[in-house]
């Protein structure tokens, strides 16, 4: 029992379900799956479905945080993927046809890899700030994605684009085989390679696993083009589920999002170790947070305060001050109860915790 | 930064002496660029279209940046502690909008106002409070303050309300102008924070711990500066400032809007590092910010006098950050390597 409360995972798995039985006691037809024409329908099957774009996004920010550093320009990569697939697709005289979707799918993915590139250039090659090296191509990324699209919002209809982020295989959405494929590869090459722990040891270090000579650069490089990838993966997904090429509103916020749902999973913003299945937990815990919220009446506009909440409870939890505080109560209380004599905790200090400096 | 007297040595070449300086007033590099990129922008545009020097068109730069000047100042406060502030563009939009709900209810613009800045600097105390005492990453907790100001800017209203107030119409309907010079007290309230900035980060104790904050907290602290205090009053600061930003975009829109002020974190932040304030804090001015968010201003202006896309300034200022961070990289390493 224990083992399982300090599982690294109780707590954001903890924080899902609660999440989960809230939502069943309030709506009973929450957790119903219903099977219509051979496809699922349900609340849970929609939090799955979109999720997808998400879940793309967060398991690069996963990579890239392990290495630690930060990728704010995920969802610009999202917009400029969305404006050149949909842009191709536009522009061919056969929008409907499987060869023009391919072409648009892979030059779409291939501009979000060269972006990722480009943003693992400046980090690994020239050594920048992550925070700051990112952000040149968040600010940039949707100006160009505006150009593509001549400012405005490029529409198409074509049957196997729309079917990506909407289709149906084996009664599941197309969509959630996407975020799984993207689970598995990811889990496969961190998990069952060396690249997990050496990701995970420049994170930790990156001069001494430099002298251990692990190619840091070459790691640091390789999580940005990922996430780059994966950001265009995403970019795709949203633009062919409105079927639109929303240049501002396209992957807006969505960088904020996926660090959320990276910390709700535990993996610490310092870089390090990182968990996947953490992050997928924290991905569906703040897809049914919005869920929730909307079930509530609340508009979506004002979703952000809770957001807020949640990150603020978070991080307070996670602060090794909170958790000082914590035991010094527990200190104080035990002799007043009499109990069993325990070495008390130190209590807690007037000197300050010594700061990481880095700064992000 | 530091000012040794030397003790009198014969003459040195102009060579050594040129190197002495730079090598004294590294810091002031970046800003000298900011001001040789905007007089060369100014000039170029000058000679491009033959029209762009002029006093109306100078007087509506100024007009036009007011708040994105307000807010630029308020986080070089916080980027020179080495933190950031990403709320400031929603705690503009939350203020703005509430200040425009208080009018609207009849409230009096004497209380509407600070009520306002209340309500920013109320943010700016909470991130403060949760990057210093819970030791949570400025980029988080002022993550949760753009959230929280930006949902809140909604709660008030989801849809912009007109100002009719004259007091807060004032600030913007006023022009005090000479010949074709012209200035708001929008402008000059700018103005007026940009000379407070600066005088508080040069000749206060709390500006210089400030600096050495930035340069190194652990030995801020074991000097036994006001650490804490000086880390917490940097956010409430710049949740002031997103304020006051609001009650000037407020007049300037002539209405208060809950979407008005997105992304402007990025442009508040880009400015600041145009300036040449150096992101790992410890080195920047605040006139530099000014400068940076000039340069803004008038890129804006030459893209809409081409008649080119606007979103050609994004693109512009992307290219830009970039150029500045890679300079600023090679100062930095350049420093490091003279330790």
């Amino acid at each position: 029992m224990k083992k399982l409360v300090t599982h690294r995972l109780f707590w954001p798995v903890m924080a899902l379900l609660a999440l989960i039985v809230v939502n069943t006691i309030a709506r009973p037809q929450f957790i119903s799956v219903t099977l219509r024409d051979g496809e699922l329908y349900g609340a849970l099957i929609d939090i799955l479905r979109n999720s997808a774009p998400l879940m793309l996004v967060a398991l690069g920010m996963t990579i890239v945080i392990a290495t630690r550093g930060i990728d704010l320009s995920v969802g610009a990569i999202m917009a400029v993927s969305g404006a050149v697939a949909l842009t191709i697709i536009d522009t061919s005289g056969d929008p409907g046809s499987g060869a023009t979707v391919a072409v648009a799918l892979l030059v779409g993915i291939l501009v979000a890899l060269v972006l990722g590139v480009w943003n693992g250039f400046l980090i690994a090659v020239l050594g920048i700030q992550p925070i700051i090296a990112t952000l040149v191509l968040m600010l940039a990324g949707r100006g160009v994605a505006l150009l593509i699209t001549d400012g405005f919002i490029t529409t198409v209809t074509s049957a196997p684009y729309k079917f990506i982020a909407t289709g149906y295989v084996i009664g599941l959405p197309f969509a959630l085989f996407i975020s799984v494929a993207a689970i598995i590869v990811i889990a496969l090459l961190e998990r069952r390679t060396a690249l997990g722990v050496l990701t995970e040891s420049v994170g930790i270090n990156p001069e001494a696993s430099r002298l251990a000579g692990v190619r840091a650069r070459g790691i640091v490089f390789g999580a940005y083009a990922a996430s780059g990838v994966l950001a265009g993966m995403a970019g795709i997904l949203y633009s062919s589920n409105i079927m639109a090429a929303d240049a501002n509103a396209a992957g807006l916020y969505i960088e904020l999002y996926a660090i959320l749902a990276v910390v709700l999973g535990g993996t610490s913003l310092m870089g390090g170790k990182f968990t996947i299945a953490g992050t997928v937990v924290g991905v569906l815990t703040i897809q049914t947070l919005e869920s929730t919220i909307l079930f509530l009446g609340v508009p979506s506009a004002q979703a952000p305060v809770f957001f807020a909440a949640v990150v603020i409870v978070v991080v307070l939890v996670q602060s090794p001050r909170l958790h000082r505080f914590a035991r010094g109560l527990f200190a104080s209380r035990r002799p007043d109860g009499g109990g069993p004599s325990t070495p008390a905790p130190t209590p807690p200090t007037t000197t300050e915790p010594t700061k990481a400096e880095a700064v992000r | 930064m530091t000012t040794t007297t030397q003790t009198e040595t014969p003459r040195p070449s102009l060579g050594a002496r040129y190197a002495t300086f730079m090598s004294r007033h590294s810091s002031l590099m970046p800003t000298f660029a900011a001001i040789v990129i905007l007089i060369v922008l100014l000039v170029g545009a000058q000679l491009a279209f033959g029209n762009f020097i002029t006093p109306r068109n100078m007087s509506a730069l100024l007009l036009n940046n007011a708040y994105l000047l307000i807010l630029a100042v308020g986080l070089t406060f916080v980027i020179l502690t080495g933190g950031i502030d990403l709320s400031v563009g929603s705690v503009m939009a939350f203020t703005g909008i509430l200040c425009a709900k208080l009018l609207a209810d009849g409230l009096p613009a004497i209380v509407a106002i600070p009520l306002m800045l209340l309500g920013g600097a109320a943010i700016g105390l909470l991130i403060g409070v949760l990057v210093h005492y819970f030791d949570v990453q400025p980029f988080i907790a002022s993550l949760a303050g753009l959230f929280l100001a930006r949902g809140l800017a909604f709660v008030v209203s989801l849809s912009s309300i007109r100002v009719e107030d004259p007091a807060v119409l004032w600030l913007q309907r006023t022009r005090l102008t000479v010949g074709d010079w012209y200035l708001t007290p929008t402008g000059i309230l700018a103005l007026l924070i940009v000379a407070i900035g600066v005088f508080v980060t040069q000749w206060t104790r709390f500006g210089r711990t400030i600096y050495a904050i930035g340069g190194n907290e652990q030995s801020a602290r074991l000097m036994g500066l006001p650490v804490a205090r000086t880390k917490i009053l940097v956010y409430v600061i710049s949740g002031v400032c997103g304020g006051l930003a609001g009650l000037v975009l407020t007049a300037y829109s002539g209405a208060g809007y809950p979407l008005n002020g997105v992304g402007t974190e990025l442009d508040a932040i880009a400015a600041v590092v145009i300036g040449g304030t150096l992101l790992t804090g410890g080195s920047g001015y605040v006139i530099g910010s000014m400068i940076g968010v000039l340069v803004y201003g008038v890129i804006k202006t030459i893209i809409a006098f081409m008649g080119a896309e606007q979103s050609w300034t994004r693109i512009i200022i992307g290219g830009l950050l970039l150029v500045f961070i890679v300079v600023q990289r090679f100062i930095v390493t350049r420093s490091d390597r003279r330790r």
